[in-house]
């Protein structure tokens, strides 16, 4: 009696969930297979770890500061160079969104609506179309740079085309990643354990180091995850704010796709993938360990 | 005793309902003091004022002489054990318990001597590095009161801590919070609306209602001689009963008159007269000083509890004899089975059994969750 109506219950539950299933077969699965072919395969389609190699492998010439030239691996740097611009945007990011996400969960309710309107209406634009906007206000005849000069007669800061700006274009756009995740478990958390630390004699600072912010640890972890991992594989951002002086792992991807190095391309974004795949595991292992609430992740 | 906190005509009201009106309290020293009252009558917003996460819109809090108004809870020498314990669930038991100890930078080893000395109090020795979300209700509350002992603080305020556990369980833990209180010698402020347990642990017991103290007294007191119906109907089962007073030692009620113990009321001054269940002795009607009929007999295990219409007045009546329903009956009162209170604005509300059955009672009184 008791199996046969959990079994049914069981049945239709894989009905509801079979137009998922099968949107992730088609659109997921099926799509990283064909990466991953591609990446072991060469223009014929026979086996091959060319391009794998490739990526550890290949050199170029840089310039450096003082004229000489150095010997570097094009494809190392390009990543190296990408975790660290999406490192210092997530740690910006975690800056400044903590503080705004625990104003945001201390508001009164309808203040609270209002500001979460307010920071997911920037993620209704197109984020290329974001990216340009914010060419127009930081380029040298922008409307900073026009308005410092006409207002104090200032010549124009130089910051597109610098890591600052691509940087900045990174936290604009995945800033709002961080502060949700974040405001979700703050606001979700009990009065009464903010009451019971400041009882044990906890000063304001206190409450927050001692309880708040251990507390809002799984909320730190996701906003870290949703904006590290697709600030390190982003692209454009740095084509348009960086003026093309810092070449990301995404520009490498879609420039070879361009080129028509479909195999090459699919090469380092399998390289990629398997780099986050790595990075996500560890960090679910140390929260697991280490972080409250790691584990019911 | 010295006193160690004077509430002085304190005010509060939330959003513009009144929840303390023109209140003062004294709590002395080492004393196991109990706020009792209904839901909403602000015995836990007497208790936030004291530990200082509300403060009052009117009126002054001292502490040990020390205008304390402004102090911030974290400077007050004060700690609370929480409704619902409010343990860090980040942190394990030997965390929790350290908790304010750390807040005071006190030293490691002093630290795991005072919470191993603590935790063997409230009998959790070997727990210390348990998740607090790993025990049951009963131990959690015991982690909840040792976080706040440790600190030593100088009144331990309880707000409800009983109301999740099962009977047995609070029972026992009643029992202990005593022990605990008389141990330490330190000032409890127990909030509670269940009656009995405010008679088995109080020292002073405070009934509220509608922010206004009705009575402070021992529990006997309270009991043998409450002032007002309220107070009566509220603390155990009470008849309550129209009367006027004839003269010293004499009042009437129920067309008879009867002698009792109550001096110091205007000859023929309307009174109410409490007369407790308990206290009704059942003769033959034709030895009686009233007579009535039985409506409903209740086993309740020690007791018969038996309703008896006199004259269109219900009575309850607890009686070991065994009774039948609609059976004609004979009613008896010792002088000292009868109390007599001064008419007030609670008379005439409560003490009738016309309309008295248990489930009611429930539903009128159900178990106040959060009450602001």
């Amino acid at each position: 009696m008791k199996n046969s109506s959990a079994l049914k219950t069981h049945n239709s539950y894989r009905a509801a969930l079979a137009p998922y299933s099968i949107w992730s077969v088609l659109f997921v699965i099926v799509p990283l297979i064909f990466i991953a072919f591609y990446a072991f395969t060469d223009n014929n389609f026979a086996f091959t770890t060319d391009n794998i190699t490739r990526f550890f492998t290949a050199t170029s010439n840089i310039l450096n500061d003082d004229g000489t030239t150095k010997e570097v691996r094009t494809y190392v740097l390009i990543f190296l160079r990408s975790l660290k611009l999406a490192a210092i945007s997530t740690v910006v990011c975690l800056i400044l969104a903590y503080p705004i996400a625990y104003i945001m969960s201390r508001a009164k309710p309808k203040t609270q609506k209002t500001m979460v309107t307010l920071i997911m209406i920037p993620m209704w634009m197109n984020f290329l179309i974001r990216t340009y906007a914010w060419m127009t206000i930081l380029q040298d005849s922008g409307i900073i740079n026009t308005i410092l000069g006409n207002l104090f007669g200032l010549e124009p800061f130089h910051v597109i085309g610098t890591e600052t700006a691509v940087i900045l274009g990174m936290v604009y756009d995945y800033f709002p990643y961080m502060v949700l995740p974040i405001y979700s478990i703050l606001a979700k958390m009990d009065g009464k354990l903010i009451e019971a630390a400041k009882d044990l004699g906890c000063g304001s600072f206190s409450v927050l180091r001692r309880v708040i912010f251990p507390l809002s640890m799984p909320g730190v972890i996701s906003g870290i995850t949703m904006v590290l991992i697709p600030s390190i594989s982003t692209f454009y951002i740095s084509q348009k704010l960086g003026n093309g002086k810092f070449f990301l792992i995404g520009d490498a991807i879609e420039s070879q796709y361009i080129a028509n190095n479909l195999h090459f391309a699919a090469a380092i974004a399998f390289i990629l993938m398997i780099i986050l795949l790595v990075m996500m595991a560890l960090l679910k292992y140390l929260t697991t360990r280490f972080v409250y609430g790691g584990d019911s992740r | 005793m010295e006193k160690i906190i004077e509430l002085k005509n304190i005010s509060k009201a939330f959003d513009g309902e009144t929840v303390l009106d023109n209140m003062s309290l004294d709590i002395h020293d080492n004393e196991f003091v109990t706020l009792l009252g209904p839901s909403g009558c602000g015995k836990t917003t007497t208790l936030r004022i004291i530990g200082g996460f509300e403060s009052p819109d009117e009126g002054d809090v001292f502490f040990m002489g020390e205008k304390i108004n402004d102090v911030p809870p974290h400077k007050r020498h004060v700690n609370t054990v929480f409704q619902k314990y409010a343990l860090f669930p980040h942190l394990n038991v030997f965390d929790n318990v350290a908790f304010g100890l750390r807040e005071q930078k006190v030293s490691k080893e002093e630290i795991k001597e005072k919470v191993e000395k603590m935790l063997k109090m409230v009998m959790l020795s070997g727990f210390e590095k348990r998740r607090v979300t790993s025990l049951s209700g009963g131990q959690q509350q015991r982690v909840a009161i040792a976080r706040a002992l440790i600190n030593e603080p100088k009144i331990l305020l309880l707000d409800e801590p009983l109301g999740a556990l099962d009977l047995k369980l609070r029972k026992d833990m009643q029992q202990e919070l005593k022990k605990i209180q008389k141990n330490t010698g330190i000032t409890f402020i127990f909030v509670t609306h269940d009656q009995e347990e405010a008679l088995s642990m109080s020292d002073t017991i405070v009934v509220m209602s509608e922010g206004k103290i009705q009575q402070i007294g021992t529990p006997t007191d309270i009991y043998n001689e409450p002032v007002n119906a309220f107070v009566a109907d509220f603390i155990g089962e009470s008849n309550i009963i129209d009367g006027i007073m004839q003269s010293d030692y004499k009042v009437k009620f129920s067309g008879h008159t009867f002698d009792c113990l109550d001096t110091g009321f205007s000859p023929n001054e309307p009174v109410d007269v409490v007369i407790r269940p308990e206290d009704v002795d059942i003769v033959a009607p034709e030895k009686a000083m009233l007579c009535g009929d039985v409506t409903s007999v209740t086993f309740m295990g020690v007791h018969n509890e038996i309703i008896v219409d006199v004259n269109g007045f219900k009575w309850m009546i607890q009686t070991t004899d065994s009774v039948e329903e609609n059976a004609h009956i004979g009613i008896s009162l010792d002088p000292d089975a009868i109390h007599i209170m001064k008419k007030s604005k609670f008379s005439g509300m409560f003490g009738d059994y016309s309309s008295y059955s248990n489930e009611l009672e429930e539903l009128a009184n159900p178990d106040e969750e959060d009450e602001e």
